[in-house]
């Protein structure tokens, strides 16, 4: 186990190594600096804020003054806030964590009740209803259904807020900031459950399926206990255990928010930061985001890796 | 026979591999071969008799038909496809005269909608094909060959794969820009970007099919027969996952169709004048025709809605009767 880990934790650094590079060079690629894309400046003052930057320095230059940095744990400073990149992360990140574990949460919830109910009834009406559904929640574009959403239940029926985190100029504290923060990310939640929710419920489908054919399954009935025992108990449980190794997948997208739902509503997160920085071509900040997601990426594989391996011990790693 | 000997020693393992290699030497080639071939083409006839069979999956292609036909021969029919501007009659609402009303030059939304389409799902196509096909042939061949290409292949994609795919398909986006490339030529180069993002979770996939046909009997005779690699390969290897290629691929176009979209829709993918689905729907950054004017970007959403799905139930009827086994 531990010569295991070391083993894939020593790739895991080099992969992070190689897509840091990968990463730099990408960004560098990029056209325009922070400096260029401000009209105000004059050739001069330009020049000038490159060398304070050091935006004129030699790409590998820069991409060692980065990397060194980065495993000083300094991400760098971000050009257009004038702050630190880990301190913005900071300031943004639990706001995205708040929409992505609330959205999370109910569409495991949603997922495996439906996933049971549909699992038991195989092949009924419901059934076959619930397929479509999922297919459709598979296939309907993100922007697309938060602006339809937006229209429908902020613009036309005026039942929610439109988008943003707090109502503009709303010092609302206690109960009432509560409120309006709930308020204001009850689209974005339908939104994101909507999209996963439809193949998290084949998973758990499929699963309880196999599960149910189980010779234990039939043994349990043949004891004579209560079908809803069986169901939730016996069933259930062996059902669920195979889920723990997607935890490690849900990751990034936890703590790396969502690019497009976070800009259709506007969402003061870290994908929103992350889109409004893009344009301004903050570069300390943009690398320091997609490093970030990228770590993520390989610390949740890992983790389901060995969660997988706790599920399941005849699974080697 | 003895001309082959040297060659394989060193490829069998166990005493078992060496019982089977005798069997398999004795037997007469052409004729296993012929028999296979039947056994083959009537699998595919009996799994499209159970296809044709299923209604839901027979309806998700109909509908995918149905987009086609109309994006690609529906314009024909249209009076307005020139695309000429005309302010006289702009951001009209539907009537009888444009059925989906016309937008803010006056354009016809409705032959708009189904030009877009033709873009869509020839990228939606495209992209897919060729992810599909660097990512098996990549992939057989890491898991053909192992070693060292194996490692070079698969490290690649797993770097590919760490790397958030929104924000690579960004700079690349942006990047496109800056280099002012014609936007009739913009469709085929976010055709490349997304075969880039693509590709490497299919060989991956493939990767894994490959080791363990590779161990199968088969196999053995092949080695046996002296056959070439690439005969191996392109003959053996990759027909038996071709079932599962199809599946993928079908389910591929409506992941590919949706990420246009996205990228067309921040203005990063193939940028207006050309239209695509994406694009269109990006007029509901303008608050006024957002608010007001749905018809403009509602019937490109639905679009893409209804294609995607009717693809994926189609993909997945595909899957039952193809690749039972991978059914979820």
């Amino acid at each position: 186990m531990s010569s295991y880990l070391i083993k894939r934790i020593s790739y895991m650094l080099l992969i992070l190594l190689a897509a840091s590079l990968l990463i730099f060079c990408l960004y560098a690629l990029t056209p325009g600096d922070f400096v260029s894309g401000n009209m105000k400046l004059s050739p001069e003052r330009k020049a000038e804020l490159r060398e304070i930057y050091g935006l004129n320095k030699s790409l590998m230059e820069r991409y060692f003054t980065w990397m060194k940095s980065a495993f000083e744990g300094n991400f760098g400073y971000s050009l257009a806030q004038q702050k630190p990149v880990l301190q913005l992360f900071n300031e943004y990140i639990w706001n995205s964590f708040l929409l992505a574990v609330v959205a999370t949460f109910l569409t495991w919830v949603i997922a495996v009740i439906v996933g049971v109910i549909v699992a038991y009834k195989q092949y009924s009406w419901f059934d076959t209803l619930v397929m479509i559904l999922i297919f459709a929640a598979m296939s309907v574009p993100s922007f697309f259904i938060g602006l339809f959403l937006i229209k429908m239940l902020a613009v036309d029926l005026k039942w929610l807020p439109p988008g943003g985190m707090l109502t503009t100029g709303s010092n609302a504290t206690g109960m009432l900031y509560v409120k309006e923060v709930v308020q204001h990310m009850t689209i974005p939640v339908i939104v994101m459950v909507l999209l996963g929710v439809g193949s998290l419920t084949r998973y758990f489908r499929s699963n309880m399926i196999d599960v149910m054919k189980q010779d234990y399954i039939r043994t349990a009935r043949a004891k004579g206990l209560k079908e809803k025992k069986v169901l939730f108990t016996h069933a259930l449980r062996n059902a669920l255990l195979p889920a723990i190794t997607l935890v490690g997948f849900e990751l990034p997208s936890l703590f790396g928010g969502s690019l497009i739902i976070e800009k259709i509503f506007n969402w003061p997160g870290i994908g929103q930061l992350y889109m409004s920085s893009f344009s301004l071509r903050d570069y300390p900040l943009l690398m320091g985001f997609t490093m970030f997601i990228a770590i993520l990426t390989v610390i949740g594989t890992l983790l389901s890796d060995i969660l997988y391996h706790i599920a399941d011990p005849r699974v080697k790693l | 026979m003895s001309k082959l000997q040297p060659d394989l020693k060193p490829k069998l393992k166990s005493n078992k591999q060496l019982i089977l290699q005798s069997i398999v030497t004795t037997a007469s080639p052409p004729e296993s071969y012929r028999a296979g071939n039947n056994v083959k083409s009537s699998l595919w006839r009996v799994a499209m008799r159970r296809l044709v069979k299923n209604k839901l999956a027979m309806s998700g292609l109909a509908v995918v038909l149905f987009m086609f036909i109309a994006c690609f021969v529906g314009p024909l029919f249209s009076p307005y496809t020139n695309g000429k501007t005309n302010l006289a009659i702009m951001n009209q609402a539907p009537s009888l005269r444009h059925w989906l009303g016309t937008d803010k030059l006056g354009r016809d939304v409705l032959t708009r909608v189904l030009q877009a389409g033709r873009i869509s799902l020839t990228v939606g196509l495209a992209s897919m094909v060729l992810s599909v096909f660097i990512g098996s042939i990549l992939g057989a061949i890491a898991g053909y060959y192992r070693g060292i290409v194996d490692q070079v292949i698969m490290r690649v994609a797993d770097l590919l794969m760490t790397i958030p795919s929104l924000p690579l398909l960004f700079i690349i986006g942006a990047l496109l820009s800056d280099w002012k490339v014609p936007t009739d030529y913009r469709m085929y180069i976010v055709m490349v970007m997304l075969s880039i993002v693509g590709w490497p979770a299919l060989a991956r996939m493939v990767r894994g099919q490959i080791l363990s046909i590779r161990e199968q009997e088969f196999m053995q005779a092949t080695v046996v027969l002296g056959l070439r690699d690439r005969r191996k390969l392109f003959q053996h290897l990759l027909p038996n996952i071709v079932p599962l290629l199809i599946v993928i691929a079908t389910l591929n176009i409506g992941g590919a169709i949706l990420m246009e979209s996205v990228l067309s829709f921040f203005g990063l993918g193939v940028i207006a004048p050309t239209p695509t689905w994406g694009n269109m729907i990006d007029t509901a950054n303008n608050l006024i025709d957002f608010q007001e004017r749905p018809w403009l970007w509602i019937p490109p959403g639905l679009s893409i809605f209804a294609t995607v799905i009717a693809i994926n139930i189609f993909g997945d009827g595909l899957r039952d009767v193809l690749d039972p086994k991978q059914r979820k």
